[in-house]
Order: C-alpha cells, then structure tokens, then sequence
C-alpha cells in the first residue's frame, strides 16, 4: 500500500480507503459500496440460487430494467424470450429484497443514467456492475468498473471483489473546447490517439481546464467511454460542479450529512505532486467533430478528413484491420467522410442520453427536417419527463424521428431495436463493433449534435456551420 | 475448478484483431441459462451465413481446426462488454486458452474465473504462431508452469498475471477464498460505517 505520508492519486485514494486486506501477492479484497444489476444479471444470480446462498447487502444492492425493455411501452414487450429477461430481474430482486428500478418505475432508465441521477453514485464510492460502462460512475470521482458473471456472484454473496491495482494514467485536455465539440469528440479523440488497448492495465484520471470545465453530463459521457481504451476505469476529481449536481438527489446525504459529506469528499482530488504512470495531454482547441468509419472505437476520425488507406498504414497488422473495417462498413479508401451517406439515426444509450445530450441534438435539429428515419431514446424516464417540459420532443418529432421510451435499446439491440442488416446508422452510442446494432450493421458514433447533423443531410456532416447562432 | 498445467490440443488461428465480445457471442444469444450450453453459438456470425450456413472461409470451419483447444488470435482480443456468456462460447466449444499480444480486461478476468488461459505474447511471436500453424503446425502445446508455448521446433514465451497464473494452476474459487476473510470483511464494514457515514444510500429515498 502507499505511505499515507505520499502524495496519492485520487484513485489511490479510494481505493485505500476500500481495501479490507491486501496480499503479499498484491490482491487487495475490496470492499463495494454501490452494486447495480439488470437483465443480463441472471447468470449470477443463478450461480447464487446453486449455493443457496442469500445478498449479502441487498441494502447497497439495485436492480434497474434496462437492456431488455421495450422502447414503446404501450405495445408491449412482443417477444416472448425477451419478456422473460425482464420478469426473471423481476423475481430474482423480489426474491432477495433488493430495491428494483423496474419498468413501471417513473424514475426506470438505462443503469448508468439512473445511478447518478438517483444520487446513488457518490465521490470516494467503488461501484460495480456486470456491464463495462460502469467506468460511467467514474465522472463523480468513483472508482467504478465492469465484472462478468462470476465476480457478480461473488460481490452479491460477499459485497466485496478481489482486485490487484491498476496503473494510474492521467489524460490532461488543456484549452477551450471549440464551440460545436463535445465530450463525445474528446473521448473518440483520446480513444483514437491511445488506441482501443492502449490503457490496459490502467486507472485513467481526466483533468485538465478542459475537463474542469465540463458538466456532470460531460464527465460521464467522457468515463463511460474510458472501457473502449483499455481502461479499467476512468475519474474526475469532485469539484463544485459535482457537489452541485448531487445536492438534492433523492440517495444523496441530506442537510447536515451532505456538508460533512462534502469536506469529506473535498479530500479526495490528486495531490499536486502525485505521481501517474503515464501522461496523456491534448490540446482542446485542436479537436474537431469525430466520428468512427471502422469497426473499433479508436477507428475514429475528424470529420473533414477520409477514409484511410490500408496501403498507408504504419504496419501490416493495422493495414489488414482497415481492410477488414472498410470492407465490413462498406467504404472505400480516400473516400471523403463527409460523403457518407447514412440509412437512421439513434440518439441513445448510456453515452449520450442526457439531457444536455438531447438538447444538444435538438439545437441542430429545431426547424429542420431529417431526411432519414431515426429513433430517440431517452436515457432515463425522468430524462424523457424533462425534455417534454422542455419541448424538445416536438423538435424531434417535428424533425420526422421517433420519441420512445427509455432503455438501452439501439445501442445494442436486445430489445428488438435493431439496424437492419447492411444499413449504416449514425450513432450516439458507444461501440460500433461489427452486429453491434443488429447482423450486419453498420454503425459509425459520433456526437448527438453530430447525429441531428447527419440526420438533417443524410449523411455524416461537419455540425458546426449549422449551429452556428444556435445555443442548446 | 479444474487446475491447468499443460495443454496439448488442436490448434486454430483467427488472424484478425480485436475480436470483440459482440462478435464472440452475439447480443441475441444472450438470454439461455448456462446449462443451454454456448458453444453453438461462438463467433457465430463470423461463422455462419445469414442463412446460417457455416462459412467456408473462416477459419473454425476448416477442418483442419476441429476440436481446437487453443486460439492464437492478434491484439485486443476479448475487448468490449462484460458478458461472461463470451467465456462460456469459448469454454463450452472446447477451448481452454486463447494467445493474443493483447487482452480486453474484463474478458481476461472472466476467462481465469471459467478456468481459460488468456495467454499474452509480444506481436512478433504471436505472428510467428499463426504463421506456423497456416504452414501446418496443427498442435500447441501449452505449459503454464514454465509460461512457454510450443508450436513444432518454435517455443515462444507468454504472459500473465502471477496471480492470476497461480487461480488457474490450482483451479481455485474466489469465492470460498473470501467466505474464509468473512470477520475481516465484518469488521472493516463496521469501522467503514463510522469512517464513511455518507457512504450509506439515503433511505427515505424508496
Ligand atoms: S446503453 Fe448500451 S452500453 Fe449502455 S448499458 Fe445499455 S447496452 Fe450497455
């Protein structure tokens, strides 16, 4: 363990403060504040009904309907199979008393959405979940990651996880952020710049003005994103803006609790002289509007340049990648991405389902027609609530796009919302792996201002002329 | 769990990189229980058609590849989400290590905790591999003890975690591992209770 004496990292922080024993070999049994379940849970539960064992702590346990549940709930869930996943997370948090967000909740919504909104994810907390983009809970200065099955169990019978810890990383974006660029952009350019392993092995810390500068909303678009480096995890000191967000919240310390939280939390940035085992610095007015053209995260470009060349690439691995990427996605080498033309559209998913995120889709989008179909999905119910006071369902359905309900939806198409087989979808969602959206789509990610851009032409488009005078 | 030691088997090369969990077990064939079994569906749209016809061009099919044990395959492999049903494909079609230069870290972790190798070697070795086995080396002999792999007269040395080495030599359990720490675990949640009363949801919030 580091000398209390030393200065730490925030991560290392944290993680102090939740290692019950740590090994001569290096494994520390951490203890887990926050443990989120969902649908796709089923697997660890099972593995706890086979050992009759019960939930250690249903009481720092939730359960929140999301990768399964139907987008348009007044037609019901049509698929049997799919049904099922939704009632089986049903029974089995009934079963062990753990609280449900589940699909008739006014405050159900994708997991990595609800959390942080509910207040439930806090500063200085471990968070984990059986869904990589638990590096989402990160933004409030978390640690927070993704476990599979067998460590799901293990946290539900023990509340506490066996880890060794990671290397620390820090990702400085200094600068003003152009207007137009968002979150989005800045972690498809680190992606693009680290590569999609390249933060293996590593806890990231984003800071930076740029950074500092950046909502809640921002942050956690930019964490959930952490996983498509290679990161274990990825976090953002607490600072006003977090402590302004919380205040409130409905898990959130109340009063008095909330102050001392607050000096408590107020403790856990980096000290200055902390040491990071690697250092990453971008320069924030250097960053332009990205989008994806492969089929991994960090295939991602500018949207003024091309399609790259295989014959061009630095090496014969990469080279036989884009070859693939493009022949996948249906491109052709030094083709302008500006002149992609697009099939739909999704705004969703636990990336970019905020409310910033729609208002940032629907400044694009207000008194314009999209010329393709497209499907918006709120990332939460409440999300959905507040943008229709807000009107900004109108602007959608005035543009010609679907407004549905919340869940995870075309992100990953359990659910039924799916891309048609060939197709090519621009996409506020978080992996464009090949089928991610459905057989054989095609999916290239991008900011949602990105998204109502390319709705509105048809294809993907450089957003900034056209908010220019717009303010979201 | 069964220990692994060594391992002797059929070796089949997938020389593509960032073979992510999507492609591993595709999202729609996540609702079976494990007893189902998922072997089927490993790599399936790799594999098959739309029409689900296996495709001749892809390496799992050749013939040359049945009954493989171990994968080489190029860096990245495993990256993506945390479904472990992309461990229980791998494992219930057979395989008990997979080779790569790099590893997506959830899908390595989950692979220790099925008893799968996840196997690291530099680029310029693991190419090595998938070029011996495309000139005809159909066997990989694996040792775990001594971290080498052996394809014909080339023996390349691999990587892992030592922790995670000596899970799989002695085919341990985490979870009884920890059920034996259960008063220290006990006692550091009461001292944490008090060190950290803000750490406790808000009940009146349900
Ligand atoms: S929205 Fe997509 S990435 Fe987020 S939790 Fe759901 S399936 Fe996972």
């Amino acid at each position: 363990m580091t000398p209390m004496s030393e200065p730490r990292t925030l991560f290392d922080k944290v993680w102090d403060q939740h290692a019950v024993l740590t090994r001569e070999d290096g494994q520390a049994l951490l203890w887990i504040d926050r443990h989120f379940v969902h649908e796709g849970s089923h697997h660890a539960f099972a593995k706890l009904g086979s050992r009759n064992a019960p939930v250690a702590r249903p009481d720092l346990t939730f359960g929140v309907a999301d990768h399964y549940v139907p987008t348009r709930r007044l037609s019901g869930v049509a698929d049997e199979g799919i049904r099922r996943m939704v009632e089986q997370l049903h029974e089995n948090t009934f079963t062990h008393g753990v609280h449900l967000f589940g699909l008739d909740d006014p405050r159900q919504g994708i997991v990595h959405v609800v959390g942080p909104e509910q207040g439930l994810t806090l500063p200085g907390l471990t968070v984990v979940c059986g869904d990589s983009h638990t590096s989402t809970h990160g933004a409030f200065g978390a640690i927070a990651f993704g476990i599979g099955a067998s460590d799901v169990a293990h946290v539900l019978m023990t509340q506490t996880l066996w880890q060794r810890r990671p290397k620390r990383m820090r990702v400085r974006v200094e600068g003003v952020l152009p207007v137009g660029i968002g979150a989005k952009d800045v972690a498809l350019s680190i992606i693009a710049r680290v590569g999609a392993d390249g933060a293996q092995g590593h806890a990231l810390e984003y800071a930076g003005s740029a950074i500092r500068a950046l909502s809640m909303e921002g942050r956690l678009t930019l964490c959930n994103l952490s996983i498509e480096s290679g990161a274990r995890c990825g976090m953002v000191a607490p600072d006003e803006t977090t402590f302004a967000y919380l205040r409130g919240r409905p898990y959130a310390p109340q009063g008095d609790a909330f102050t001392r939280a607050v000096e408590a939390w107020g403790a856990l940035p980096s000290d200055p002289d902390a040491a990071f085992d690697r250092e990453v610095v971008l320069d924030a007015a250097e960053i332009a509007p990205v989008v994806t053209w492969g089929i991994s995260p960090e295939d991602a470009l500018p949207i003024t340049l091309t399609v790259p060349d295989p014959e061009r690439a630095p090496d014969p691995g990469r080279a036989a990648h884009i070859r693939e990427a493009i022949a996948y996605m249906g491109l052709s080498p030094g083709q302008p991405l500006s002149d992609v033309a697009i099939d739909r559209v999704f705004i969703g998913s636990c990336t970019n389902a905020r409310i910033e995120d729609l208002r940032a889709a629907a400044a694009v989008l207000a008194g314009r027609k999209a010329r393709v179909p497209g499907l918006v999905s709120p990332g939460s119910s409440l999300v959905k609530r507040q943008a229709e006071e807000e009107g900004l369902d109108r602007i959608f359905k005035e543009a010609g796009l679907e407004w549905v309900d919340s869940g995870c939806s075309m992100c990953v198409g359990m659910n039924g919302d799916l891309v048609p087989p060939g197709e090519r979808c621009a996409s506020t969602t978080n992996r464009n792996f090949k089928g991610r959206q459905g057989p054989g789509a095609r999916t290239h990610l991008m900011s949602p201002a990105m998204v109502a851009a390319a709705a509105v032409t048809g294809r993907l488009t450089d957003v900034r002329p056209m908010v220019e005078g717009r303010t979201p | 769990m069964t220990p692994f030691r060594q391992l002797t088997a059929r070796a089949c090369a997938l020389p593509l990189s960032s073979i992510d969990t999507d492609q591993l077990i595709p999202a729609r064939f996540m609702k079976r229980s494990r007893a189902e079994g998922y072997g089927g569906y490993l790599l399936h749209d790799l594999r098959f058609d739309e029409s689900g016809a296996p495709r001749p061009d892809f390496p799992l099919n050749d013939p040359a590849c049945a009954g493989a044990g171990v994968l080489v395959a190029r860096r990245n492999f495993g990256a993506g989400s945390s479904r472990e049903a992309a461990v229980y494909a791998l494992v219930d079609y057979g395989i008990r290590c997979v080779i790569a230069p790099s590893f997506g870290d959830i899908f390595a972790s989950n692979g220790v905790n099925n008893g799968l190798l996840p196997a690291r070697v530099s680029e310029t070795d693991g190419e090595a591999l998938i070029a011996a086995i495309q000139a005809g080396t159909r066997e990989l002999s694996v040792d775990l003890e001594a971290g080498t792999v052996t394809a014909g007269d080339l023996t390349v040395a691999f990587t892992i975690d030592p922790v995670w080495r000596t899970k799989l030599l002695n085919g341990w359990d985490d979870i009884d591992l920890t059920l034996s720490h259960d008063d220290a675990i006990a006692s550091f949640a009461e001292a944490d209770a008090q060190r950290r009363p803000w750490a406790t949801p808000h009940t009146s919030a349900s």
